[in-house]
């Protein structure tokens, strides 16, 4: 029996290998470049992708795409009326053709969530990196700060927010992306709070500490870095959010003003005709659906690719 | 000692476990990956048997596939795993139920997350006795305990993982292991992460239990030492062969196989003396003792005189007690030599490390480096300190920022320090790369491209950028594969030499000692039990402490011809 015997393998099936060689045959690969060498393979990225691009591109150039002016061109003869050549999706109880109202609203819906987004970044992450990384009393008024906003329903907190004097006047994109920073930044700043935590305590951050680099500096330079894939995320999947909220607020008459084209506006608008023509609703109910998926399906993509489980070691 | 275990049992003819030819492919994102292409082993009824090798030989994976836990996307893809006869290389799903626990019981590495926290101890023994038609009342759950070690098992069988020690979750798992009597045991690294006292207990009393059954144990380890001194037969797998089999001392004493051979030159349990440098080895001994013409130990660059830190513990409502961490420790580090501190996980040694960094103020006490006591220095002084002591830290997966490539690692104190031009710089990040040889091309790679020993280097080299004369390494090395520890450890010993430089050792590990260690502190709780210089501590140890912890290291009373020691 194999019990006593020795058994030495041939030194040729299994050639030694220097300790620890390096690999020197693949480019290098910091995180971004990994994620982005995962994500342009994936259909689900590229779809999404092509679709935010057309959508900009849309919100840019809406002379592109159509030549009838939304908001001057209304005749009342055409209300409700079906497609007609020119007029793909034919026209509004107010006789406005639907097709360029849909085009040209694709501007303020889109701006309403980047500009939402970007306020929201700005204070969530600053706040919720100050609170994570310093922690104690400053956490701790950051963090009941943050649950008193937390608290407000979207919906009242902007009704409250927009009937105050100074919004009551001036309403426009700028007030509702004022809305949706004010109660939304929370969410980022707890997500920010949370990632910063974890990264921290990093045997990194304690190495850069100890070769001298400032404690706020080895927020900026070290802790900050490492803790944006999940911000990120949250805020490709926010911007979905953020546009529908527009369009809620529109819808309740709190939104954007009824001489700023949105779809939100438009769907409150096309409320009036459901029971008469529902494709009023269905065009811009359905361009806010496409959109908001594309930017969801974008933050998923991301979200797999940053995934720091599937990175290699 | 088991290693005469063959005699005890009687040798029957067919082996518990015979592994022929097996070979496991992963199907992963990068294609099909083959982990084990040619294994073969034997257990004997009653045997011992030991799988040596490094991260990724293949070891767990060909253990994990004889008790038909492979992870999903890995499958046995040639080759015959007989369990007493029964060929289960493809057996069901319902068979292999039926085996697991019964006819073969697992000890798995980790134990801090291998018992389920919301579950008592008792429940989760209970899981297993129930699974396998046992009888599964209090009193056999108790019994079970108790025969693993554990003392007052009924009130423990109460308790939850989290009131439990490390070592004690280890014997509440070699319970579960051993509940239903199997015939085979896989250990994979049972004692791997508890300190060594806790380690030599546990597996004192594995050995006992395991040859009062009559169970075959197929034990798991990187640890050489470890196998030799508990297996009757080691086997040592390399990138997933089988490199070398045979009984432990045989396989010790004269290795065949380059591979084993280089593994057993390198096991630190093994070792018995300081690695010393190029340099040194060409320098006659009685250049050796005059110290001045080398600078080492010319004077005290580091002295820490009653260090004390205490933390308050947090009991309830605005109660808190006073806990020392560190308390009384006194001891001073020579220019140019390697003090080591020594010490199980609590003993204070890491705090101990965090102080003399400055990443901690002591409760009382000094920390003099270079004359200086340290702890006024703020702002400037304290940014011109950081400079001259720098830290090695044990993980070198946390200690590099992932998102900075190697360049900008290396670079980022150059340039907190606005040390020279951006050209200027560069050319230092490629001498610091030549000086822990690495390639030059490695500037341009991320972390998380390299493996843990290149990693490590490259902290060493961030460390070395600032030309600092003191470096704390912190359980530099423990994170790393034997190999790996021995090519670091020598790299660390050629820096000293060539630099001049003063290392403060921080280890759980006293085999590493010896080989790197001019001096030794031993911490205990919070307290330094003994010091000396490195022979003194190996050859005299004055403490029951010291020696316990010195009889702890595997492998150390195996005889060793003396060209391998």
């Amino acid at each position: 029996m194999s019990n006593t015997k020795h058994f030495v393998a041939p030194v040729e099936d299994t050639p030694l290998r220097a300790t620890d060689s390096l690999r020197t045959d693949q480019a290098p690969l910091s995180l971004w470049a990994d994620a982005w060498r995962k994500l342009r393979r994936r259909p689900m990225f590229i779809i999404s992708s092509l679709m935010i691009l057309f959508l900009l591109f849309v919100a840019f150039f809406p002379g592109v795409f159509t030549g009838v002016d939304p908001n001057n061109n209304c005749q009342l003869s055409n209300s409700e009326a079906g497609p007609t050549a020119g007029h793909p999706f034919g026209f509004t109880l107010q006789g406005c053709d639907v097709y360029a109202r849909v085009i040209h609203g694709t501007q303020a819906s889109l701006s309403v969530g980047v500009l939402s987004v970007l306020c929201v970044l700005v204070i969530g992450v600053t706040l919720g990196a100050l609170a994570g990384y310093y922690g104690g009393w400053l956490d701790a008024v950051l963090a009941r700060l943050g649950d008193i906003f937390f608290a407000l329903p979207l919906v009242l907190g902007a009704l409250v927010i927009t009937q105050l004097p100074l919004f009551r006047e001036n309403k426009s994109v700028w007030t509702v992306v004022f809305v949706i920073s004010m109660l939304a930044w929370p969410q980022m700043a707890r997500i920010t709070r949370g990632a910063v935590i974890e990264v921290r305590n990093a045997d990194f951050v304690t190495a850069a500490r100890s070769l001298g680099v400032s404690r706020f500096g080895a927020l900026v330079r070290h802790v900050l870095p490492n803790a944006l894939a999940p911000v990120i995320v949250l805020a490709t999947l926010e911007l979905g959010v953020f546009i529908v909220a527009e369009a809620t607020l529109s819808f309740l008459g709190i939104g954007l003003p009824t001489s700023v084209m949105s779809w939100g506006n438009d769907i409150s608008a096309a409320n009036a005709s459901i029971r008469t023509n529902p494709s009023i609703l269905l065009y811009p109910a359905g361009a806010l659906s496409i959109t908001v998926l594309s930017f969801i399906m974008l933050g998923d993509a991301v979200r797999d690719a940053l995934d720091p489980k599937s990175r290699q070691r | 000692m088991s290693t005469v275990k063959i005699e005890e049992t009687p040798v029957q003819d067919r082996p518990i476990l015979e592994i022929k030819d097996l070979a496991i492919t992963f199907t992963t994102g990068a294609g099909e990956f083959k982990a084990v292409k040619n294994a073969h082993l034997s257990i004997m009824p009653g045997e011992t048997v030991a799988i040596v090798g490094e991260s990724g030989s293949g070891k767990s994976t060909t253990a994990l596939a004889a008790i038909g836990l492979l992870p999903g996307n890995g499958r046995v893809t040639g080759g015959q795993i007989l369990l007493d006869g029964e060929d289960i290389a493809h057996a069901s799903e319902k068979r292999m139920i039926e085996l697991r626990g019964s006819h073969i019981g697992m000890v798995p590495q980790d134990p801090m997350s291998n018992l389920n926290p919301v579950w008592k101890i008792g429940y989760q023994v209970r899981e297993t006795l129930k699974a396998n038609g046992r009888p599964d009342g209090p009193d056999d759950v108790a019994r079970v305990l108790a025969e693993a070690g554990l003392p007052d098992a009924r009130r423990r069988a109460r308790q939850y993982p989290h009131e439990f020690s490390g070592g004690m979750r280890q014997r509440a798992l070699i319970a579960i292991g051993l509940s239903c009597a199997p015939k085979l045991l896989i250990a994979d690294e049972p004692t791997s992460a508890l300190d060594v006292t806790v380690q030599r207990r546990i597996l004192d009393h594995l050995d006992k239990m395991t040859t009062e059954l009559g169970t075959s144990v197929l034990l798991i380890t990187h640890d050489l030492g470890l196998a030799a001194e508990r297996a009757d037969k080691v086997v040592v797998m390399y990138q997933g062969n089988v490199v070398e089999a045979g009984p432990s001392l045989d396989l010790l004493r004269d290795p065949q196989h380059p591979y084993t051979r280089r593994l057993v030159e390198s096991a630190p349990s093994l070792a018995s003396r300081r690695i010393q440098s190029a340099k040194e080895q060409g320098i006659e001994a009685g250049d050796l003792l005059a110290p001045a013409a080398t600078g080492r130990g010319r004077d005290d660059v580091l002295q820490v005189r009653n260090l004390r830190k205490v933390y308050k513990l947090r009991q309830g409502l605005g109660q808190s007690t006073d806990f020392a961490a560190v308390d009384d420790v006194s001891f001073s580090v020579k220019r140019g030599t390697t003090t080591a501190i020594v010490g199980e996980s609590g003993s204070g040694k890491s705090t101990v490390a965090k102080m003399v960094l400055q990443l901690e103020s002591p409760t009382e006490g000094q920390i003099i480096f270079d004359g200086v006591d340290t702890a006024g220095l703020k702002g400037k002084e304290l940014f011109t300190f950081r400079r001259r002591v720098q830290p090695i830290f044990q993980d070198p997966y946390g200690s590099l920022d992932p998102m900075y490539n190697i360049y900008r690692t290396i670079e980022e104190p150059l340039r907190i320090h606005k040390i020279g031009d951006a050209a200027s710089r560069e050319k230092k990040v490629r001498e610091l790369l030549d000086q822990v040889a690495l390639p030059q091309g490695t500037m341009q790679r991320y972390p998380n491209e390299l493996s843990g020993g290149q990693r490590q280097r490259v902290a060493i080299a961030r460390a070395l950028a600032l030309d600092p004369e003191v470096i704390i390494c912190d359980e530099a090395v423990s994170a790393l594969d034997v190999l790996v520890q021995a090519q670091v450890l020598n790299l660390l010993t050629e820096l000293q030499s060539e630099l001049g430089l003063t290392y403060l050792f921080i280890t759980h590990d006293l085999a590493v000692v010896r080989q790197i260690a001019d001096h030794v502190c031993v911490m205990e709780k919070g307290k330094l039990v003994e010091t000396g210089t490195t022979d003194d501590v190996f050859d005299a140890p004055q403490q029951d402490y010291t020696r316990a912890l010195l009889n702890a290291i595997p492998g150390a009373s195996l005889l060793l011809p003396p060209a391998v020691a």
